[in-house]
């Protein structure tokens, strides 16, 4: 059965290692981390070769029930395994009921018995804190791997008003077992997420990102030197005007979805500029292609423009993630949490 | 008729193509060109990237894959994101950071598969733009000055290209129009030095028209000859016969291209008939319907009869998809709204074709070709009596018979 061992908790924030994973149980996972999204056991857009190409991939994968469960009889005669038939042998797999990305309302979660697997124990009760803390004391006392925190996801103004449930309901779960929450992405939300003793996460954000032709931009380097920090204090200046003035043109073309972390490469801004997504970005992309290339493969929807974004918006993101874990280990969480919020506006 | 070289207007022209073996009983060559980018082996196949990029596959894919030369469109690349932002970008090679070598066809095709928005006349073709309906007018200068800014390795005329399937006043006019063209693209070219314009043979299907083509153009000082006009909806007899035509009138010692070829069977077939280069956007744009090319013809993967089929699409393959997929993973993934099932089958795809003309070049080299041929069509079609008609003629006009 896998164990948490935790290194620390600052402030409510755990630091530690997952063991006994995988199938010779010589596996471990470090938290706080994220999963890599699938569709259809595949990451969107990206083949084994691309996936490869990017630096920090997780760990863990998540495969979702309901893109596979129409397999189930090719993969009952397969016999040799859902990682092996999806072309991931090596990886550790977590197989959720739903898509974080095609929702479904909560409450709709039902256990399912899969043998050789650990089970998950999922915890419900709405907006109601009676209910929550009986799901949580509940399920708690079953021998489940770790928990699943189910119904916090929505629009940001919902989870917001959720994250004092959130913390209760923690407070009755276990330390030694992980707690995982579906439907929450965003690099603020993750963050307040941590703080109230959440440990992994899904990484369907960067996927939703690329979607919509954008590239995150946000930066999770907390403590820069005093040169870089002027570059990307006037950066940084020169985005936030730029998608104050864009979010409302924005609004009014109905993409409301997009965030203060990424810039929206269709924009004709980005037609002549020949720099990386981020400077100093050490992805495939940002290593060999420019804003104008991008621009330019999204206006003629071709469809290296999801593969390339695809690719940046993961690193991106998994590098987000080690620098969470980074910040815990020394300490800076706050400085980390400043800087992200900074870029939430 | 004999080969007509003139020796002295071809003294100086490049020599971009070294022959390395030729069959002893067909026309078939092997070789190498060597152009700026690196040299390339013949026969090749070259996958086609339209519009800066091949179809969601990343050059480090692509060249993994041992591809060393590919094609961009003029016209397509001209109306986005046009010639002088190429340029800054360092021509097509720094914009989509390929490394080796780019063939730009010239917007000549356009003019047929776009014929609805266009008109020709002998200024260049008038093009009325899908996008926001503005004109433009693409002259033999102004494509190659586009091409220029491209920078590719081997750049097209601009031809007067008809459909193949139009007869007609028509079609002599196109084939005097297009020697007239070349002769006003080489005058406009200005990086000789640095990029190779080939000319492109027309005259339709009519043999005399070709002939004439045929003598005009190589008396004209071009590093390449390509055959053009065909592979449109002609049939695959009268196909042949003009393929056969040009190449037995193009000089020996210069690539021959045989334009918009791809379909296993004609490349083999266009081989033995004396054909160095092929482009073609089939295997590229099959491989988005989720069909998968093997030896045997192609599997339709999304149908119902690979959804338990563990196999990879083929044992002997080498790609990337066939070393870690099986046709029932690509099956279900062909179902799912993940792009990533079209980039395993354009990989696959293009590997397939690599693979096929190395194993040609390989044959010809180690002087087996016929023998190589004889399998291939074996293979494709079960008994060499099934083999398409066509192929059958094609191949014993140049001494290769299937038993």
């Amino acid at each position: 059965m896998m164990k948490l061992n935790l290194t620390k908790v600052v402030n409510g924030c755990r630091l530690g290692k997952i063991k006994n994973l995988g199938k010779t149980g010589d596996r471990t996972m470090d938290i706080p981390a994220c999963l890599l999204y699938t569709k259809t056991g595949s990451a969107p857009h990206l083949t084994h070769q691309t996936l490869h190409t990017i630096h920090g991939v997780p760990a863990m994968a998540q495969l979702t029930l309901s893109s596979l469960a129409e397999h189930h009889e090719v993969l009952a005669e397969y016999k040799e395994g859902i990682g092996k038939f999806i072309g991931m042998p090596e990886s550790l797999l977590y197989c959720s009921l739903h898509d974080p990305v095609s929702p479904c309302p909560a409450g709709y979660v039902t256990n399912k018995v899969l043998q050789k697997s650990t089970v998950i124990g999922v915890i419900e009760g709405g907006d109601v804190m009676e209910e929550r803390l009986r799901s949580a004391r509940e399920t708690a006392k079953r021998p489940v791997g770790g928990f699943l925190l189910d119904g916090f996801q929505g629009n940001p103004a919902t989870l917001e008003t959720r994250l004092y449930l959130l913390s209760s309901v923690t407070a009755e779960l276990p330390e030694d077992k992980p707690r995982l929450i579906c439907g929450v992405s965003r690099p603020d939300e993750v963050l307040e997420c941590i703080e109230r003793g959440v440990d992994i996460f899904e990484s369907f954000f960067p996927y939703q990102v690329t979607e919509r032709g954008c590239a995150l931009t946000f930066s999770f380097d907390y403590q820069p030197n005093p040169e870089e920090t002027l570059l990307q204090q006037n950066g940084t200046q020169e985005e936030i005007k730029y998608v104050d003035q864009t979010k409302k043109i924005k609004t009014t073309s109905c993409n409301q979805e997009m965030t203060s972390f990424e810039i929206n490469l269709k924009e004709k801004k980005y037609q002549e500029d020949f720099d990386p997504l981020v400077r100093g970005c050490s992805c495939y992309c940002c290593k060999n292609h420019t804003r104008a290339y991008i621009h330019h493969l999204l206006v003629t929807n071709e469809l290296l423009a999801g593969v390339l974004l695809m690719m940046h918006n993961f690193e991106h993101y998994f590098g987000f993630f080690h620098s969470i874990r980074e910040a815990l280990k020394s300490d800076r969480l706050a400085q980390l949490k400043e800087l992200i919020c900074r870029q939430a506006s | 008729m004999a080969a007509a070289v003139n020796p002295t207007s071809l003294e100086s022209a490049p020599r971009i193509m070294r022959l390395v073996a030729e069959c002893s009983r067909s026309r078939a060559r092997a070789g190498e060109l060597r152009l700026p980018h690196g040299p390339v082996a013949t026969p090749v196949f070259m996958p086609v990237g339209t519009q800066a990029t091949m179809k969601g596959i990343t050059a480090e894919q692509l060249d993994a894959l041992g591809c060393r030369i590919c094609l961009g469109n003029t016209y397509h690349l001209g109306l986005r994101p046009g010639p002088e932002l190429i340029q800054k970008a360092h021509g097509l090679h720094g914009f989509m950071n390929w490394p080796h070598n780019l063939l730009t066809d010239s917007g000549g095709f356009q003019m047929v598969s776009l014929v609805s928005l266009s008109e020709v006349t002998e200024e260049g073709v008038r093009f009325r733009s899908p996008y926001d309906g503005d004109e433009t007018l693409l002259s033999p200068e102004k494509s190659v000055e586009i091409q220029n800014a491209l920078g590719s390795d081997i750049i097209m005329q601009l031809d007067d290209v008809v459909s193949s399937t139009v007869t007609g006043p028509r079609v002599e006019e196109a084939m005097y129009r297009s020697i007239r063209w070349l002769d006003r693209c080489i005058a406009a070219h200005q990086r000789p030095d640095k990029q190779n314009l080939f000319a492109i043979i027309q005259g339709g299907l009519d043999a005399d028209l070709r002939a004439t083509c045929l003598e005009e153009m190589t008396k004209r000082d071009v590093p390449g000859f390509a055959i053009g006009g065909l592979s449109g909806g002609e049939s695959k007899g009268q196909f042949w016969r003009m393929v056969a035509l040009s190449t037995s009138r193009l000089p020996k010692d210069k690539p021959r291209y045989l334009m918009g070829v791809g379909y296993a069977t004609d490349l083999v077939v266009c081989v033995a008939l004396g054909c160095d280069m092929f482009d073609c956007v089939f295997p590229t744009r099959t491989a988005r319907f989720g069909s998968a090319l093997v030896p045997t013809g192609n599997l339709q993967l999304k149908k119902k009869q690979y959804e338990k089929d563990f196999r990879p699409i083929d044992s002997n393959c080498t790609c990337p998809t066939c070393q870690k997929h099986s046709r029932a993973f690509l099956h279900a993934l062909l179902h799912s709204d993940n792009t990533a099932a079209l980039h395993h089958l354009t990989v696959h795809n293009i590997a397939y074709q690599l693979q096929l003309m190395s194993a040609v070049r390989a044959s010809i080299v180690e002087k087996r070709f016929p023998d190589f041929v004889r399998d291939f069509m074996g293979t494709m079609y079960g008994d060499p009596t099934l083999c398409p008609t066509w192929a059958t003629e094609a191949l014993a006009s140049v001494g290769i018979t299937l038993r």
